[in-house]
C-alpha cells in the first residue's frame, strides 16, 4: 500500500486530470442530451484546435490565450455549419454517430497530412510550473484547466437552469414538436448550442496543446473514457459532466497508485458498467 | 417456365459463384489475390454477424471487436500455450464469445430503460475492459503472441490458400445463417423488436430470450472469424485486435449496405474493403481513409436505409403497382344470438398498481364471463388503461391476482400472457412501421396463435385483413394508412392471434360516425367468432349499444357494475363524470 502522501498526490493529480475529461465531456453532453446528436467529431475538433494552438505558438509565437481567442470563434462557426447539415437532412441519433465518426476520420487525415503522424510537443514554461501546498504539488496548467472547466460548466448550468433559453432547450429535448407548438424556436437554439459545443472543444484543444503530446491517432485515445464520463454525469448536465470527469480521473489515478498503471482503463469502464447496471433514477 | 427461370437465376449464379470461389486456390494464383479476397470474406462475415442483433433488432453494438478479439485470443492462447490443434480452437473461440455475449445480454437486457445508445456505449466499454484484462494477464502479457509455430492443416496447396478456404467457408456459413435467421421466426421477432419492443412483447414475442439468442449467435460467428483471423495475422497484439475501428467499420459497412437485410452488410463490406484496398495498393492509404469517410457521409445522408433497401424500393416503384379499387368491406354479423356462459374467463382479485406515490389501481375485483362484451368506463385517470396494461402484462402487478381460464397469469411476462390467448389493441395505434400490413398481421398470428405452417399463417392473416376491410392494402407500409385504417390494423393484428380474451383500448376514438358504425359491427362480429371482449371506451353510445355489462372505474377502484343502461343512469356514475350538479 502506498503512503498517504502518495495517495493524496494521486488524488490531486487525478482530480486535475479529470478536469480535462470533464471539459471534453461538456460539449458532448450538451449536444447528446439536448439535441439528441452524438458527436464523435468533438474529439477531432479539439485536436484540430490543439494543433492550431501549437502551430500559432511555435511558428508565429502567439500566446496560447490569444490563439484560443482566434480559434474559438472559428470553431463556433464550424459547429454551426455541422448542425446545418444535421438539420437539413433530419439526422437521427445513430446516423449522427456514424456521420461524425466519418468527420473525425477526415479531420484525422487532414491533420496527418499537414502536421504528419509524428509526435508534437508544444513546450512552454507553464508546463513545469507548480504550486506547493504542504506535501503536495499542484501543477499550474491543470489547475487553470480545472478552473476554466469549472467556470464553463457552472455558467452553462446556470444558463440552462435559470433562463428561458435553458428551459426551452430542455423542453425541446423532451418533445421538439410540442415545444414548437408553444412557441419555442428550437432550431435557432440548436444552432447556438452546436456552436457552443464546438467552441468548448476549441477551449479543451488549447489546453490539450499545452498539456499533452500531440499525434493524429491521439484523437481516439480519450473517446471511451469521455463517453463514460458523459453518461455517468447524466446527458445534458454540464456540472454532472465535470464532476463525473473528476470522479473518473481520481479513481483512475488512485488505481494506478495502488495497482499497476496498466489497469487504469478498467476503472472508468467498471464504474460506468456498475452505474448503468445499478440504473439509478438520476441517470 | 420463364417465371421459374427468372426466380432460379440468382440461385444458379450463387451456386456457380460458391463452387468457383471454393476451387480458386487450386488455380495457384499469387498469394496477394488470395489474401485480398480473404479480407473481403473476413469483413463480410464480421459485419453480417454484427447485423444479426444490431441490424435486425436495432440494438447497435459498438463492441463487436470484443467478441472478435475473444476469438482471436482463444485460438492464440490455446494453440501456442496448450498445443490444441488449430481447427479445434475455432469452435471453442465461437463458444467462448457466445458465452460472453449471453452473459452481457442476461444482465443488460434486463434493464427496462436500456436505450439504444446506452447499449452501444456499454458494449464499447466492455471492449476496453476485456482488452485491458487480456493485456495484463498471461493471455497476452503485453508482448503479443506469435502464431508462426502453430501448424496449419493442409487443406489447400499453399498456406494462404488454406486460410482463404477457411475464411470462405466461414463467410458462406455466416451468410447462410443470416438468411436463415431473416426468414425464421427468430428473425421475424427481431424485426418486430426493432420497430417497437413493447408491442412485440405484447404480441407474444419472447423479446428477452430472442435478444440474447441473437446476441450470442452474432458473437459466436465473430469469435470463430477471430479464431481464423489469428492465423492470418500471425502476430497478435491487443492494440491491433481490439482496435476501435474494427467495431466502427462493421457498423459502417452494415449501414451502408442495409443492416436490416441479410445480404446488406455483405454488399457494404465488399465495397468498403475493395475501396480501402485500392487506395492502400495505390500508396494512398491515408487519403483512402478520408475518401471512405466522405462516401459514408454521403451514403448515410442520401441512402439512410442502405444500398439494398434503396434498390428494392426503386425496383418496386418501377414495377408500378396495379391500381386496386377497394370496395368498402362491411363485416358480416351472424344472426345467431351470442352465447354467454356463466363461467368467468377472467378473474381479477384485489389488483393494485402503484407508480411511486401514485396509486393507479387500488384493489380492483372483476369477473368477466366467457363470451361477453364487457365495457370498462370511467373518467380520465381512473385506471382503465392501467388495468388493460396490467392484465396484458405490460406493467407488473403491485399486488393481487389475475386468473385466466383458471390459470394464474398475474406474474407472467407479457409474451406468455399473449400466448395464453390475451390480445390487446393500443389507443394510439402502434404498428410495426417497417413491416407491411400483411407482415404486421402475420407476425401476430405467428407469435400469438397456435403453431401453423407459413402458408396457413399467411391465409389467416389475409382472412383478418379482409375481415377488417383492409383488403388490397396488404403490401402497404403502415405510414400509408389513415387513422381509421390504422385502428382497424390494430384489430386485425389482435384477431390474428385468435384470442380468447381481447382487450380493446379506445378503438373508436378519433373515428367519424360512419366509421364508428362500422367498428361497432366489427366488434360484434369478433364476439360472434367466440372471443370475450373487454373494451375501454369514452363514447357512451357505443358502450350502451355493445356491452353486455359495464364496469365503472373511479380513482383506481371499481365504482359500479351492471347492465349498461342502468349503470349509466346511476346518479353516482353521472356525478363522477359530470359533477354533482348534473346528478339530480
Amino acid at each position: 500500500m502506498p503512503s498517504a502522501t502518495l495517495l493524496g498526490q494521486a488524488l490531486i493529480s487525478g482530480v486535475l486530470a479529470g478536469g480535462m475529461y470533464g471539459l471534453l465531456a461538456l460539449g458532448l453532453s450538451l449536444s447528446w442530451g439536448l439535441l439528441r446528436l452524438v458527436n464523435l467529431s468533438h474529439f477531432a475538433l479539439a485536436f484540430l484546435a490543439a494543433y492550431l494552438t501549437y502551430e500559432l505558438g511555435t511558428t508565429y509565437h502567439v500566446a496560447p490565450w490569444w490563439a484560443a481567442a482566434m480559434i474559438v470563434p472559428v470553431m463556433f462557426l464550424i459547429g454551426i455549419a455541422q448542425h446545418w447539415l444535421f438539420d437539413k437532412f433530419k439526422v437521427n441519433e445513430l446516423a449522427s454517430l456514424l456521420i461524425t465518426f466519418s468527420f473525425a476520420v477526415i479531420l484525422e487525415v487532414a491533420i496527418q497530412l499537414y502536421w504528419t503522424a509524428d509526435y508534437r510537443r508544444f513546450e512552454t514554461h507553464y508546463s513545469t510550473m507548480s504550486i506547493k501546498a504542504g506535501p503536495f504539488y499542484i501543477p499550474v496548467l491543470e489547475l487553470a484547466l480545472c478552473m476554466v472547466a469549472g467556470v464553463l460548466a457552472w455558467g452553462t448550468w446556470l444558463w440552462l437552469r435559470k433562463t428561458y433559453v435553458g428551459k426551452a432547450l430542455r423542453a425541446a429535448a423532451e418533445d421538439a414538436d410540442i415545444a414548437a407548438a408553444y412557441g419555442v424556436d428550437h432550431k435557432k437554439l440548436a444552432y447556438l448550442l452546436s456552436g457552443m459545443g464546438a467552441a468548448y472543444a476549441a477551449i479543451a484543444g488549447t489546453f490539450i496543446a499545452l498539456i499533452a503530446t500531440l499525434a493524429p491517432t491521439q484523437i481516439w485515445a480519450w473517446l471511451g473514457v469521455v463517453f463514460a464520463v458523459v453518461i455517468i454525469g447524466r446527458l445534458g448536465n454540464p456540472l454532472g459532466a465535470l464532476l463525473a470527469g473528476m470522479l473518473i480521473g481520481a479513481s483512475e489515478s488512485i488505481a494506478m497508485a495502488v495497482f499497476e498503471p496498466a489497469w487504469a482503463p478498467v476503472v472508468s469502464f467498471s464504474v460506468l458498467i456498475a452505474i448503468l447496471l445499478w440504473d439509478p433514477e438520476w441517470l | 417456365m420463364a417465371v421459374n427461370a427468372a426466380r432460379d437465376l440468382p440461385k444458379a449464379v450463387a451456386a456457380i459463384a460458391i463452387v468457383a470461389l471454393a476451387f480458386l486456390p487450386m488455380a495457384k494464383m499469387p498469394a496477394f489475390y488470395e489474401s485480398f479476397i480473404y479480407l473481403i470474406f473476413f469483413w463480410v462475415s464480421l459485419s453480417t454477424s454484427w447485423a444479426l442483433l444490431s441490424g435486425f433488432a436495432g440494438y447497435f453494438s459498438l463492441g463487436h471487436a470484443a467478441f472478435f478479439g475473444v476469438g482471436v485470443y482463444a485460438t492464440a492462447a490455446l494453440t501456442t500455450k496448450f498445443g490444441v490443434p488449430f481447427l479445434m480452437t475455432v469452435p471453442i473461440a465461437a463458444v467462448l464469445a457466445a458465452l460472453l455475449a449471453a452473459g452481457i445480454g442476461a444482465v443488460v437486457f434486463r434493464l427496462r430503460r436500456l436505450r439504444g445508445e446506452l447499449f452501444a456505449l456499454l458494449t464499447l466499454a466492455v471492449t476496453f475492459v476485456i482488452a485491458t484484462i487480456i493485456l495484463n494477464t498471461p493471455i497476452d502479457g503485453g508482448g503479443g503472441v506469435f502464431m508462426s509455430a502453430v501448424p496449419l492443416p493442409h487443406l489447400m496447396p499453399t498456406q494462404t490458400g488454406t486460410i482463404y478456404i477457411l475464411g470462405f467457408a466461414m463467410c458462406v456459413l455466416t451468410l447462410a445463417t443470416a438468411w436463415w435467421v431473416a426468414h425464421s421466426r427468430l428473425g421475424l421477432g427481431l424485426f418486430a423488436i426493432h420497430d417497437d419492443e413493447d408491442v412485440a412483447e405484447a404480441k407474444g414475442v419472447p423479446t428477452f430470450r430472442y435478444k440474447i439468442a441473437a446476441f450470442a449467435l452474432s458473437a459466436a460467428i465473430a469469435g470463430a472469424v477471430g479464431g481464423i483471423h489469428a492465423m492470418y495475422v500471425g502476430f497478435i497484439t491487443v492494440a491491433g485486435t481490439f482496435e476501435l475501428t474494427v467495431g466502427l467499420y462493421v457498423v459502417l459497412m452494415s449501414v451502408l449496405g442495409g443492416a436490416r437485410h441479410w445480404l446488406g452488410p455483405a454488399i457494404g463490406a465488399t465495397a468498403i474493403t475493395a475501396l480501402l484496398y485500392a487506395f492502400i495498393s495505390g500508396g494512398e492509404a491515408i487519403m483512402g481513409r478520408a475518401i471512405v469517410g466522405l462516401i459514408l457521409i454521403a451514403a448515410i445522408l442520401w441512402l439512410p436505409d442502405g444500398v439494398i433497401p434503396a434498390i428494392q424500393g426503386w425496383l418496386k416503384r418501377r414495377r408500378a403497382a396495379p391500381v386496386t379499387t377497394r370496395a368498402e368491406v362491411v363485416p358480416v354479423v351472424p344472426t345467431t344470438a351470442p352465447q354467454i356462459s356463466e363461467r368467468s374467463i377472467l378473474q381479477v382479485r384485489g389488483v393494485t398498481k402503484r407508480f411511486g406515490g401514485l396509486q393507479a389501481l387500488a384493489g380492483v375485483d372483476l369477473d368477466v364471463r366467457e363470451g361477453e362484451i364487457f365495457g370498462l368506463v370511467g373518467p380520465n385517470g381512473s385506471g382503465k388503461t392501467t388495468l388493460i396494461n396490467v392484465i396484458s402484462g405490460f406493467y407488473p402487478l403491485t399486488s393481487g391476482t389475475i386468473t385466466l381460464d383458471g390459470a394464474e397469469i398475474g406474474r407472467d411476462p407479457a409474451h406468455e400472457i399473449a400466448r395464453r390467448g390475451v390480445a390487446r389493441t393500443y389507443q394510439i395505434p402502434r404498428p410495426f412501421v417497417n413491416m407491411t400490413v400483411l407482415d404486421n398481421v402475420a407476425l401476430c398470428a405467428t407469435f400469438g396463435g397456435p403453431a401453423r405452417s407459413q402458408a396457413e399463417i399467411r391465409d389467416e392473416a389475409m382472412h383478418w385483413i379482409g375481415f377488417t376491410g383492409l383488403g388490397g392494402k396488404e403490401d402497404v407500409l403502415p405510414a400509408g394508412l389513415n387513422l381509421h385504417e390504422r385502428k382497424f390494423l390494430e384489430l386485425a393484428r389482435a384477431l390474428a392471434a385468435r384470442p380468447k380474451l381481447l382487450l380493446l383500448d379506445e378503438v373508436l376514438s378519433g373515428l367519424n360516425p360512419t366509421e364508428i358504425d362500422n367498428a361497432i359491427r366489427l366488434v360484434r362480429a369478433i364476439r360472434a367468432q367466440g372471443a370475450t371482449i373487454i373494451f375501454v371506451e369514452h363514447l357512451m353510445r357505443a358502450v350502451v349499444e355493445l356491452s353486455d355489462r359495464v364496469a365503472v372505474l373511479n380513482e383506481g377502484k371499481l365504482f359500479a357494475l351492471g347492465a349498461p343502461r342502468e349503470v349509466m343512469r346511476d346518479p353516482r356514475v353521472v356525478s363522477i363524470y359530470l359533477g354533482k350538479a348534473y346528478a339530480a
